[in-house]
């Protein structure tokens, strides 16, 4: 969990997540079902393209709208690993931390400097993204609250052990 | 401190907090609907076997009410069998309204309460003096197992409205008004409280908009302090001002923004399709052909808009080619509503009637959007396919502008229809 490595999907702002994924799915409750609409909204090829391991790359405001968790499952079931972001919508964030999904959130990312298939590392514990291309940008690593959920793979897994401790 | 610091202070069990601290308060009321099955699937996943407070649970019925497929009335059946079984008595059924405006009315919610519901717009609760958040069915699972939850103390940002409006224009015309000029990502993390002359000025229902689109700008709650309109509102729904602790915020707080808006001059307000915060005065997109209106959700369902809608379309008719469809946000509001003669109006008018609940406004029923659709829409969210296929086309409006777009069956300004 110390890194991530993967191909690299760009996004804008606002990408909202409704785009993430659309609300004409949400009666879906299986993940290989809700899988298959992943991004649609935002790129309808994207469902076809992806693969296992991919880092989303994106500006302002990810997952802003409504807090539907389909949002993260989607997005983890489709095999993504990390969302980076310049900033992120705030249910968004706790959702995919809660889900072991992977945020970063780095406000001096510049897109324009960077292309889709690019691949990046993501150093966790340093705090250090770096594109195929040479680009490189830093963002402040996590709090320990936070490390601690990713690491236990999200906060059910977390609560599940703290569960039986009782 | 801010009223809302000393609220989650209190809920916490603490005497002081400040912004960007972490702490975990208890919550007095948490809410699920009908599209968070997964709250019940992270619950057990988590190891869940009993709700800690079954009493401050409640269950809502509105996204896919009633449902439209087999998958979501299977959905619901499964809920229904949770609350059953868990001891949850406060199970809002098909057709009793949208969750917030549920809550509002339910008697529950008021002053110095945390209300956390499975849905961004729970800012909407704001309006009461409460500190109400969405959060996601992970989240709310951990509510169910603990009866508390974590939070950041979040900034606060002050937005005074002053003046007051002129005639049809509406709240929604100044949240867009607002929105337009901060933009979505305004308030990421951070609280929103409204004061000023024109805050103090308008009804409940009129201040429930403002907050319920802060959620627009990103903002974690919203925040209105609670007045004589306040105590009148909660009164009504039969509950006791007692039960609830009004906070006041200290003279030398300091705002970590302060924005000030004269809503004197404002005209009314339209978002442009694709984007909340493309905002602009129906000057600039008068006479766009339209086929579809729709006057509802939890944004602009409530009584005063559809009184101001029966009022302007009284004695017209919905032009031909569009269709109208009105949408009450809950039970109450469709039966007063009734009462007093404006379902009558509408339907005369042409208007069509469905049963409270959010009907097309996520897209999932009653009226969603063919390629090409051209809608004017009271609700509070615009995004590509939100209300069906990505190629429809979506203003967002005021219930007064909506109602004068359907009779002239194109974007109007409310003004000069009277
Ligand atoms: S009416 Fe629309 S915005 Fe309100 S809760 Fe329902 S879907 Fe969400």
């Amino acid at each position: 969990m110390n890194q991530i490595e993967g191909k690299v999907f760009i996004f804008g702002d606002n990408i909202d997540t409704d785009q993430i994924y659309p609300g004409r799915y949400l009666e879906l409750t299986e993940p290989q079902d809700i899988a298959a609409h992943v991004m649609e909204g935002a790129d309808a090829t994207f469902p076809s393209k992806v693969s296992p391991g991919a880092i989303i790359v994106a500006g302002k405001n990810f997952g802003c709208g409504s807090s539907r968790e389909h949002a993260v499952i989607t997005l983890l079931a489709a095999g993504v690993r990390a969302v980076v972001a310049r900033s992120f919508a705030r249910i968004f964030y706790r959702n995919a931390i809660n889900r072991g999904l992977c945020v970063v959130e780095i406000p001096e990312l510049d897109l324009s400097k960077v292309k889709d298939g690019h691949e990046a590392v993501i150093d966790i514990e340093n705090g250090v993204m770096a594109f195929s291309n040479g680009c490189e940008f830093v963002f402040v690593p996590f709090s320990e609250h936070i490390l601690e959920i990713l690491k236990a793979g999200g906060v059910i897994s977390l609560y599940r052990s703290k569960m039986k401790e009782r | 401190m801010h009223a809302l610091e000393k609220l989650l202070a209190k809920a916490s069990g603490k005497t002081r907090v400040k912004p960007g601290e972490i702490v975990e308060a208890e919550v007095d009321l948490a809410e699920v609907n009908d599209l968070y099955l997964q709250v019940i699937k992270s619950f057990y996943e988590m190891g869940g076997t009993k709700v800690a407070h079954p009493e401050k649970i409640a269950f809502v019925f509105d996204h896919y009410s009633p449902p439209p497929t087999i998958k979501a009335a299977d959905n619901q059946r499964q809920m229904r069998e949770f609350c059953e079984k868990m001891g949850i008595k406060m199970l809002f059924d098909v057709g009793e309204g949208v969750c917030h405006q549920l809550l509002a009315e339910s008697g529950l919610v008021g002053p110095g309460e945390v209300v956390i519901e499975t849905d961004s717009h729970t800012t909407t609760l704001g309006a009461l003096g409460t500190f109400a958040t969405g959060v996601g069915a992970t989240d709310l699972a951990i509510i169910l197992l603990t009866g508390r939850l974590w939070f950041k103390v979040p900034p606060i940002i002050n937005i005074c409205l002053d003046g007051k409006m002129s005639d049809f224009i509406m709240a929604k015309d100044i949240i867009l008004h607002v929105l337009g000029k901060l933009k979505q990502d305004a308030a990421i993390y951070k609280a929103i409280e409204f004061t000023g002359s024109t805050v103090s000025s308008i009804k409940m229902d009129e201040r429930f908009v403002l907050c319920n689109m802060s959620v627009e700008m990103g903002a974690k709650t919203a925040y209105i302090q609670p007045d004589e309109v306040t105590f009148e509102f909660l009164g009504d729904q039969g509950s006791e001002i007692e039960n609830f602790e009004v906070f006041t915020t200290d003279d030398d707080f300091n705002y970590f923004e302060s924005y000030y808006v004269d809503v004197r001059n404002l005209s009314p307000q339209v978002a442009l399709p694709g984007s909340v915060d493309n905002v602009c005065g129906i000057e600039q997109v008068e006479g766009i052909p339209i086929s579809q209106v729709f006057i509802g959700t939890c944004t602009g369902g409530r009584l005063n808009d559809i009184k101001i809608a029966s009022e302007i379309l009284k004695g017209k008719h919905v032009a031909k080619n569009v269709r109208c469809i009105v949408i009450p946000a809950s039970k109450k509001i469709l039966q007063e509503a009734l009462k007093r003669g404006y379902v009558q109006t509408l339907l005369e008018a042409g208007a069509i009637f469905v049963t409270p609940g959010c009907g097309p406004c996520l897209g999932a029923h009653e009226g969603v959007l063919a390629p090409g659709d051209v809608c004017v829409s009271t609700s509070s969210r615009n995004f590509p396919g939100r209300m069906g296929s990505t190629k429809a086309f979506i203003y967002l409006a005021s219930p007064a502008t909506a109602a004068a777009s359907a009779a002239n069956g194109k974007l109007t300004d409310p003004r000069k229809l009277l």
